[in-house]
């Protein structure tokens, strides 16, 4: 059953990773890796961060409503529907919860020694996680068809280094996420056809 | 909680939510500008120091940081169903807008000059997630041991294979763990250092001994 995955999947994301947002992304990553039948390529997935990252609304949300519409289209417009809504309340599920049962007593909640301990391992994992999904990005976007002399020495893999380059410092000045995609969509244009 | 709001007052919850999830990109940090103007200062349904509060909270409870806030605003001002309201209007939009792409993209995708920009939007993904790596590294307490938790977490995913949530709960039970030695080490210092004020130079000394042997068992 396509749909109960879908949900469960997204259940369990939104339950385990701490700070939304990116910090989710690796264990997104895994999950859409672990399920072969989704038919979800990494670079697909890779686009749907860009998408995610350009409209509107929390990213985790987004990234859950897209995964879950893609699944369920292959049964039909109903099935867009009610794959992205499986998704998505999976996702939002567990913290609507936790925050329902826990907003009388957060200062205890907050200050209890397990909830510390507990996030100062989870902290520094996420880096480490933020880390692999990273490699894992790189990996598929610079080098598609896997590590090779012939993959380096190419004019698009030197094209692709420049223009990863250029938009990391564009990033790193905190040059919007979507100006930034909007120049790599005209460029990565600009460059097909260059290579073509 | 069993806050009764008037059927407008809910509406107007759901509406400010409804805004925020319409007009915030990338969500979780960049929406807390705009929610504490429009529910602390235009509003008055929480206080800015609430706010704080919301986002120490939101960082220690599983899930997105902008279900979180929606979740306990809604839940300050009317109950369980202002918190449903609020959750609700900030993921509508999300979830419109999304699909409504996700029809158009499957239907462009394969056209060459949007798989081009693709291939480009890819590469400024990458970017992305760089940022978002260092941020995260800069933001993390740089310590010994969670520069090990950090490691440890990169290689068992990128390298050994090992899925996300077994990583997850390994980490936590790591940090539980050292925290609640380190916890207990401390309590026995502040015991040894009490003793100490009521002790001589000598036992001073031997007290840290006791230490360092501790240290080193650990």
């Amino acid at each position: 059953m396509e749909f109960l995955e879908l949900f469960l999947t997204f259940f369990k994301i939104g339950a385990f990773t701490f700070g939304g947002g990116y910090a989710m992304l690796p264990f997104i990553q895994s999950e859409v890796a672990a399920h072969t039948a989704w038919g979800i390529s990494g670079e697909e997935l890779i686009n749907f961060i860009a998408i995610s990252e350009s409209t509107p609304g929390p990213f985790a949300i987004n990234m859950a409503t897209y995964i879950g519409s893609t699944v369920g289209g292959s049964y039909g417009l109903w099935g867009n529907f009610l794959g992205a809504l499986c998704a998505t309340l999976g996702v939002v599920l567990p913290s609507f919860i936790v925050i329902i049962i826990v907003a009388r007593l957060y200062d205890k909640f907050r200050k209890s020694t397990v909830i510390q301990g507990c996030m100062a391992g989870l902290k520094p994992a996420v880096v480490g996680l933020i880390g692999a999904a990273l490699l894992s990005i790189a990996t598929t976007v610079l080098f598609p068809a896997g590590l090779s002399l012939d993959a380096v020495l190419n004019l698009k893999f030197a094209l692709s280094l420049l223009l990863f380059g250029g938009m990391a410092v564009l990033a790193i000045k905190k040059v919007h996420p979507m100006i930034i995609i909007g120049i790599s969509a005209a460029l990565g244009i600009g460059m097909g056809y260059l290579c073509a | 909680m069993s806050k009764k709001c008037s059927f407008k007052e809910y509406l107007e919850l759901f509406g400010v939510f409804l805004r925020i999830g319409a007009f915030t990109f990338g969500g979780g940090y960049a929406m807390i500008p705009l929610l504490q103007r429009e529910v602390a200062q235009k509003r008055s349904w929480i206080t800015d120091e609430d706010m704080l509060e919301i986002i120490a909270i939101a960082e220690s409870t599983p899930g997105p940081i902008a279900i979180n806030a929606a979740t306990f605003i809604g839940l300050r001002k009317g109950g369980v169903l202002g918190s449903t309201l609020a959750t609700l209007g900030v993921v509508l939009p999300s979830y419109l807008i999304i699909i409504a792409l996700s029809f158009v993209i499957n239907e462009v995708n394969d056209i060459k000059p949007v798989q081009y920009a693709f291939e480009g939007i890819r590469v400024g993904v990458l970017a992305l997630v760089l940022k978002a790596f260092i941020n995260m590294y800069k933001q993390f307490k740089k310590y010994l041991f969670s520069y090990i938790v950090a490691a440890a977490a990169f290689v068992l995913v990128a390298f050994l294979g090992v899925s996300v949530l077994p990583v997850i709960i390994l980490c936590a039970a790591a940090g539980l763990t050292y925290t609640l030695v380190k916890n207990k080490r401390s309590a026995k210092k502040s015991v040894a250092d009490q003793q100490a004020v009521n002790t001589d130079d000598k036992s001073v000394a031997d007290q840290q001994a006791d230490n360092t042997d501790d240290k080193e068992v650990q």
